[in-house]
């Protein structure tokens, strides 16, 4: 990709005739302009239009109606605009919250738990991928690709929920031993791939994409075995974890735990030690040249081996934090794609941390708006796995949208890690 | 691939060693032929192992004493082992690696069939049936990594392929179009992999996971939206009938297992052999590696860099939807959601296995898929090994290939650079 390196200011302080710009016909200019913001906003727009044809394409009564459209054109499109309408009207109910909920609730019918639930449903989601998001991201930083975000947390799955069933620690204690009992294990598995690549030179990618099907494997296996299924099940179920081990949450209809606030504390400690620690700046300088690193004295392997623990210890939590908020047992699926979806998060976030929160937010409120969406229009939850890969299709190919769009060349070239390489 | 490994580091500071590869093969034989010895020989019931060359317990079998077996199978390995350590038959080492693995293979069946009997045929066909999907898909990533691109969308075009034969095919009732459907499907996600990468030079690794994710999405939501609400009409796809030859089927094992196959098993094995010979022996073979390890020099020869890349990549994509066929058209008769199931990162696993060669990539295919049976056959016959454990061995082996423990894989030098025309 060609770099413009000028930084913004440099026309304005040259005082030049390009200085002469006013503040406002410069935003114009790069409002409009393949600025990551943008880019950001449109791919979810293509992505929500792709989404829209398909639930067109796949609706058998309103794809009848298209069959005698040159006769009556309006019976077909207003069909197509009402399933589309409702279908996304849902999924924002769903996310955000409806309405006629909180009117209930202002009339006296309804109550604040039922008007919420919504947001502490998006919310319920999005903090595992917050987790899952920075462990990929801050790898990504470090010049690594840690597919391996899924096996982490299935991994910090096992370890945090085994630790949450098995010590009778008083409350407090107990979560937190499982917490950090999730960390380790995640850590452990992330560690496996770090030093395999500092010692070995293996493929990150390689290594961390079979070591996601190993854990998974273990932990079907794991779960029947005895000591750890629910001895009254006869299914694939552990124990069930500890009262006091469990993240405390409002109970009820409101989902939403301590895990929300632990993932913002934890976005603010990577972004910490992404910009601000001695170690955050060695695995940004490996990230960027490993070669120019290790000749400023940088120990390349070792920072790949304490990156990837990290990163691993990050995703270990992001498991742990799925078992002790929401399922409270372990079963092979318990960790669900929060993993895969991660790397998505970061991706979409472009790797850094406050944007990973984000993009955690947005997967979250789009898995919860699919959920109402799915009950309520019948439109199958996978679309919302649709948007969200093909949202990230589009800010992974700038130039793609860029040229959908026909958008000017972007003026600044924002610092970090973009995923186009050149 | 994507980023740089830190290999010269670790190869710099150790020169040729006394432990080269084969005397640390060796030393690996050697400890397992001791285990197999050891453990398996005296874990076996002194009971007769039947091996018959049927489907069933009947007719005439290979016999051997269980516990005899598995202790004479085991010093096998063990002199195996010895013999390259000790440098003899140099020539053969090759062989001797072979044998060892395969003497311990057998000293593990003798300890498990102690008792019991294994019908061949059985075993042969269905390992064979499991490899099919293994080998094409990694002949789809040979074609792109040998080029320049790293697949790891093989499992996205798994399901692509699957899906889409089993829509159209039924659809059309005819299971030729459903096959060429199946290569569409597959070749769909092979063109955005290829148009991100080659044109848009987005990092092949992040497109490929991102691709994997899109397929299980718009699979899953189209399941769901017409498949399961109508079988009947979209998910009855006729299915791919065996032929068998007269005369050929005869053979003992062998016969039943080759000539009374699917058409697609003999189209797998013919790929193999044409894209061997077309990598080894063929103007486009010599041109694709060249493109492969050395754009630069290609292009400067005239070349066409990204014509070549667009070319193997399509191709795979191709290669790997009839991979995906094989899943609804040959082995089923239906679609699931996610019914692959990971069988696309374990193609991933034996190309890599396979050290990037069709051949190879053949071979690591039938071990994978011997595996994987055993693995079934073992959890019928309620062996104490769970099948989870024999699950994990391709992904292990491949984890233990590419760190280099047993002889390094050499990945093509520009295998997930994309290739700029300066």
């Amino acid at each position: 990709m060609t770099t413009e390196t000028t930084t913004p200011q440099a026309p304005a302080a040259k005082g030049g005739p390009d200085g002469e710009e006013s503040l406002l016909s410069r935003f114009t200019q790069n409002l409009w302009a393949a600025n990551s913001v943008m880019v950001t906003i449109l791919s979810i727009v293509l992505a929500v239009v792709i989404g829209a044809i398909l639930i067109v394409v796949s609706d058998a009564t309103v794809l009848a109606k298209f069959a005698y459209f040159t006769a009556r054109p309006s019976d077909a499109l207003t069909a197509s605009w009402d399933l589309i309408s409702v279908a996304y009207a849902d999924l924002v109910k769903g996310a955000l919250g409806d309405p006629e909920a909180f009117a209930a609730w202002f009339d006296g019918t309804g109550t604040w738990q039922q008007a919420f639930g919504p947001l502490s449903e998006t919310l319920t989601y999005a903090a595992p991928l917050v987790f899952t998001g920075l462990a990929v991201a801050l790898a990504f930083r470090g010049g690594l690709f840690n597919i391996g975000a899924q096996g982490q947390a299935v991994i910090g799955c096992i370890t945090g929920g085994i630790a949450g069933f098995t010590f009778g620690l008083p409350v407090g204690l107990a979560m937190l031993v499982a917490m950090l009992c999730g960390a380790l294990g995640g850590a452990l598995w992330g560690f496996i791939p770090g030093l395999l690549k500092a010692r070995t030179g293996a493929h990150e990618v390689i290594t961390t994409i079979m070591l996601n099907y190993t854990s998974a494997l273990l932990l079907s296996w794991l779960v029947l075995q005895k000591g750890i299924q629910d001895p009254d099940r006869t299914d694939a179920i552990s124990k069930t974890v500890h009262e006091a081990a469990q993240l405390p949450s409002f109970g009820g209809v409101l989902r939403v735990h301590l895990g929300i606030v632990l993932a913002v504390l934890a976005t603010a400690g990577v972004a910490w030690l992404l910009n601000r620690s001695a170690f955050g700046f060695e695995l940004r300088a490996v990230g960027s040249n490993q070669h120019a690193a290790k000749t400023a004295g940088i120990s390349v392997a070792k920072t790949y081996a304490l990156l990837m623990a990290i990163a691993g210890g990050l995703a270990g939590l992001g498991g742990a934090t799925q078992v002790l908020g929401t399922a409270y047992a372990l079963t092979p699926a318990v960790a669900g794609n929060i993993g895969f979806d991660g790397l998505l998060v970061a991706l979409l976030g472009r790797n850094r941390p406050w944007g990973t929160l984000l993009a955690a937010l947005l997967f979250g409120a789009l898995r919860a708006g699919g959920n109402r969406m799915q009950s309520y229009s019948g439109i199958s939850l996978e679309l919302v796995t649709v948007l969200q890969a093909l949202i990230v299709i589009f800010i992974a190919a700038p130039a793609l949208v860029k040229a959908i769009f026909r958008l000017r060349a972007t003026r600044l070239t924002r610092p970090g890690a973009s995923l186009v390489k050149g | 691939m994507s980023t740089a490994t830190v290999e010269e580091i670790a190869e710099a500071a150790a020169p040729e060693p006394f432990w080269s590869r084969q005397r640390r093969l060796g030393v690996a034989l050697i400890l397992i032929g001791l285990l197999a010895a050891a453990l398996f020989g005296s874990l076996a019931p002194s009971e007769t192992a039947r091996f018959t060359l049927s489907e069933d317990a009947e007719g005439a079998a290979l016999t051997i004493n269980g516990q005899f077996g598995a202790i004479l199978f085991g010093l096998i390995t063990l002199a195996a082992g010895g013999a390259l350590v000790a440098g003899v038959l140099k020539r053969f080492q090759n062989l001797l690696l072979s044998v060892g693995i395969l003497t311990f293979v057998l000293s593990f069946l003798c300890w498990q069939v102690a008792g019991k009997f294994m019908p061949l045929v059985d075993t042969t066909s269905g390992t064979l049936q499991l490899a099919l999907p293994l080998i094409l898909g990694a002949l789809a990533g040979v074609l792109g990594e040998r080029s320049g691109v790293v697949n790891v969308a093989i499992e996205g075009q798994f399901l692509m392929g699957a899906f889409a034969g089993a829509l159209v095919g039924t659809m059309a009732t005819s299971v030729w179009i459903g096959m060429i459907s199946a290569a569409v499907g597959g070749l769909i996600i092979a063109a955005i992999l290829a148009v991100l990468s080659i044109r848009y030079l987005v990092d092949q690794t992040v497109v490929g996971i991102v691709l994997n994710l899109f397929a299980l999405g718009i699979t899953g939501f189209l399941y769901e939206r017409l498949m399961q609400p109508d079988a009947q009409s979209y998910n009855t796809p006729p299915m791919l009938e065996k032929i068998r030859i007269p005369g050929l089927a005869d053979i003992p094992v062998i016969g039943p297992v080759l000539f009374d196959a699917s058409p697609l098993l003999w189209a797998g094995l013919a790929l193999v052999v044409l894209i061997h010979f077309g990598l080894s022996r063929t103007r486009w073979g010599l041109r694709t590696r060249a493109v492969g390890e050395h754009p630069t020099a290609a292009d400067t020869v005239g070349i066409r860099v990204r014509g070549m890349r667009y070319l193997n990549v399509l191709t795979g994509g191709v290669i790997a939807g009839l991979g995906g066929a094989y899943f609804t058209l040959v082995a089923t008769g239906s679609f699931t959601k996610n019914m692959t199931a990971g069988a696309g990162f374990i193609a991933l696993a034996a190309m890599i296995f396979g050290r990037y060669t069709p051949f190879g990539a053949l071979a690591a295919a039938l071990f994978f898929g011997f595996a994987q049976k055993l693995a079934t056959f073992l959890s019928a016959v309620g062996s104490p090994v769970p099948s989870q454990f024999l699950n994990m061995l391709p992904y292990l082996a491949t984890i233990i290939a590419v760190a280099g423990l047993v002889g390094r894989v050499r990945a093509p030098a520009a295998g997930g650079q994309p290739y700029i025309k300066s």
